[in-house]
């Protein structure tokens, strides 16, 4: 059948099954917009910036185990997506983005709008294509979802010029893809696997250390599964959260630079680590000379050989799809005659629960001023710990992560390799998009949240019920804690001044707006704000100016170098 | 220490900017690059000559093969190699010059390739060592360019690399 080239980029993505195409017209997409208009098997959103479908997209992908689509014109729509794209990246979610780029004659001539794609992005993709003939889009867009969600998953580029979009060629679907460049390993090495389990089962002092693979691979169950055989604490990064399940008593918190102490003393301290789809960075285990200085065994799981021993040896490295391999381990300790050394177990559990006795979250609750964990807290009260919780980053994001209590995978989204102010309310339409009807909050600050407040007036158009919870403390907060501990109190460019009237910026995009002032408002507003089901609600919380993230681990410093409170600085 | 990595990529554009970039990207050295089609065009090999410790090489041993277009990377300075490079070097030959630089070239195993009345454009090949010796035994007063491939190598004997 021969159709035009914006035809078959449609028709392949309504056979990827896609559900939304975030995105914003331009020329070189004309032609795609076009047929976009004429068919409604796929939806699109209209953001208001195009970094915005980039995070919606992302978020679409991570709350839901799909390849989020974004679509962009050439020039300055890709050069606005790239910070979208290369968050995706940092955090390795699977997303494919189709751009246009000017006439293939017109490439190379500095033509209006014209930028190098393919080079621009190169740096912040899994891999990127820029088609060159109306007969290659339907390979080439096969290839690149299977490319984004297959081995360590990431954001796939096609490049499309406009004349390809106009051009005709033969369609046809290809069912499968074969790339001899390109074979993900599923299965791990059975020798090395069963040199886990055996160390696993020799342990006095084991530990897991669980990251984002385990989310994105949908291996939550599994680790669930081998923490409760073990015996053993178990700990998630700012990736894996939900990854296990944070009511649990054997979950010891997340660990890393704002971790909990018993989850950084564990980590530190075990004589057998397991590692699951993470990869020990520089905001987990501080300075690795530091991390080595206590000798234990190390075993790690990862779908990616170039995040194994890449910041720290490990002893039993494994490549390979996490289920597949977790299954094995399982199934290996299930047939093993021998069993966990429970003595040892219980004098390890000793000393976990003496570590937990410090109860490092704990802060000075106040009855005049707002503290925002209270605020976290509430929130996670009010929504039963079952909500979609995005956030943007900085404080707000450490408070989020400490006390929201995720006990599910997939509920959780924020920016944590990159580190991307911004993406709290585009993330939040993702998530809302893919999971109608479920509560959505977002956690975000004064700061932040102004990076993409544009996107408010994208959630009034496609009626996204987003609860935005701003704990506006009129500062950059965490750059005026590191300003505070590390550079005299010399709060340069940290203060936020000329604030907009948040509750009537809202209320000025059609949403309701609410000031919250008294800690005892805060129970109720939450309330208020989740029974209107189909209204988004901006909630300002006016919270504490002075408040700082604990526990901390300045940076270049060791795990278990940690500042619990003010008092220790 | 000194490795010699050598890579089968598929014969695409921007490969070879996917791995310079990487290379550029993550701060590891290059200290040359070659990069050809193979008797099958539709792959290309390279030749990589980078230094640094076993871990950074490790890294980047494994970052080469994470690019999509790679499909094999070997590092030959495992085992044994042999490796050649080729420069072209213009010299200024007159007087009693002429016959010298003729004679040194002979002692390399060098031809001349052009001749005019007053230079000499010498082709020389060999491992880096030898040619960086024959720029050493030449006046250095009399070298007016040169020109060098980089470095490329193959295993010896049954250490093969292909599809």
């Amino acid at each position: 059948m021969l159709l035009t080239g914006a035809e078959i980029v449609v028709r392949c993505l309504a056979e990827e099954k896609v559900e939304y195409v975030f995105g914003y017209p331009g020329g070189a997409v004309l032609y795609l917009y076009d047929e976009l208009f004429k068919q409604d098997a796929v939806r699109h959103v209209l953001v208001r910036h195009e970094q915005a479908a980039l995070h919606a997209a992302d978020a679409y992908s991570r709350s839901t185990d799909r390849v989020g689509v974004a679509l962009v014109t050439s020039g300055p729509g890709v050069t606005n997506a790239i910070t979208g794209i290369a968050t995706a990246y940092m955090d390795s979610i699977p997303m494919v983005i189709i751009s246009g780029q000017v006439p293939t004659a017109a490439i190379g001539q500095d033509a209006f709008q014209e930028c190098d794609t393919v080079g621009i992005t190169r740096p912040c993709v899994k891999h990127n294509f820029l088609v060159k003939d109306a007969k290659d889009i339907a390979s080439t867009i096969k290839k690149a979802f299977y490319i984004a969600k297959t081995g360590r998953p990431g954001p796939v580029l096609v490049d499309i010029p406009k004349d390809i979009t106009i051009a005709k060629a033969e369609y046809e679907y290809p069912k499968s893809v074969t790339m001899r460049s390109y074979n993900p390993i599923i299965k791990g090495h059975q020798g090395q696997i069963k040199k886990a389990v055996q160390l696993l089962l020799d342990a006095k002092r084991p530990m897991i250390y669980a990251g984002g693979g385990v989310i994105l691979s949908d291996c939550s169950e599994q680790l669930t599964k081998l923490v409760r055989t073990l015996g053993a604490p178990c700990t998630n990064t700012l990736m894996g959260l939900g990854g296990y399940p944070a009511t649990d008593r054997q979950f010891v918190g997340m660990l890393g630079m704002h971790g909990n102490y018993e989850a950084n003393m564990a980590m530190q301290y075990c004589d057998v680590l397991i590692a699951v789809g993470a990869r020990f960075d520089d905001r987990v285990i501080g300075n690795p000379a530091d991390f080595a200085r206590i000798a234990r065994k190390i075993i790690h799981i990862d779908i990616d050989p170039s995040s194994i021993s890449k910041r720290v040896k490990v002893d039993v490295p494994i490549v390979g799809n996490l289920p597949d391999v977790l299954d094995d381990i399982l199934r290996l300790l299930d047939a093993s005659a021998d069993r966990p050394d429970q003595e040892a177990l219980g004098e390890w559990w000793k000393q976990i629960e003496e570590w937990r006795r410090r109860d490092c979250l704990k802060y000075k609750q106040s009855d005049e001023i707002i503290k925002p964990q209270f605020v976290i807290e509430k929130l996670w009260e009010v929504t039963k710990g079952d909500a979609f919780v995005t956030s943007d980053v900085g404080q707000h994001q450490m408070w989020a992560a400490q006390y929201y209590k995720f006990d599910k995978p997939r509920r959780w989204l924020n920016s944590g390799g990159l580190g991307t102010m911004g993406v709290g309310i585009p993330y939040g339409i993702g998530v809302q998009l893919a999971h109608p009807g479920s509560p959505v909050a977002v956690v975000t600050g004064e700061g932040s949240v102004q990076m993409n407040i544009q996107e408010l007036s994208t959630c009034k158009q496609y009626r996204i019920p987003l609860k935005i919870c701003s704990l506006n403390n009129r500062y950059l907060g965490m750059v005026r804690q590191w300003q505070e501990i590390i550079h005299g109190n010399r709060y340069s460019e940290s203060y936020m001044d000329s604030l907009p009237d948040f509750p009537k910026l809202a209320e000025a995009y059609g949403h309701v707006g609410m000031r919250i002032e008294k800690p005892g408002d805060v129970e109720g507003a939450l309330r208020e704000a989740f029974k209107r089901k189909n209204d988004l609600v901006f909630l300002d919380f006016q919270v504490d100016q002075t408040e700082n993230v604990y526990p901390m681990v300045m940076g270049g410093k060791g795990l278990t170098d940690m500042i619990l409170s003010s008092e220790d600085l | 220490m000194r490795h010699v990595i050598s890579v089968l990529i598929e014969n695409e554009a921007g490969a070879l900017s996917r791995v310079s970039g990487l290379f550029s990207a993550r701060g590891y050295n290059i200290e040359s690059l070659t990069v050809a089609p193979t008797e099958d065009v539709s792959l290309s090999r390279m030749t990589i000559i980078s230094t640094g410790s076993d871990d950074i090489i490790e890294q980047i041993t494994k970052q080469l093969n994470k690019l999509i277009e790679v499909v094999k990377v070997v590092d030959l300075s495992e085992a044994a190699h042999v490796e050649r490079e080729l420069m072209l070097i213009k010299v200024r030959a007159t007087g009693k010059d002429r016959e010298e630089l003729k004679r040194v070239a002979d002692i390399f195993r060098g031809r001349i390739i052009d001749v005019t009345d007053s230079t000499y454009v010498i082709e020389l090949t060999g491992n880096t060592s030898k040619l960086d010796s024959f720029v050493g035994a030449i006046d250095a007063s009399l070298i007016l360019e040169t020109v060098r491939t980089g470095v490329c190598g193959i295993g010896r004997g049954d250490r093969i690399l292909r599809l």
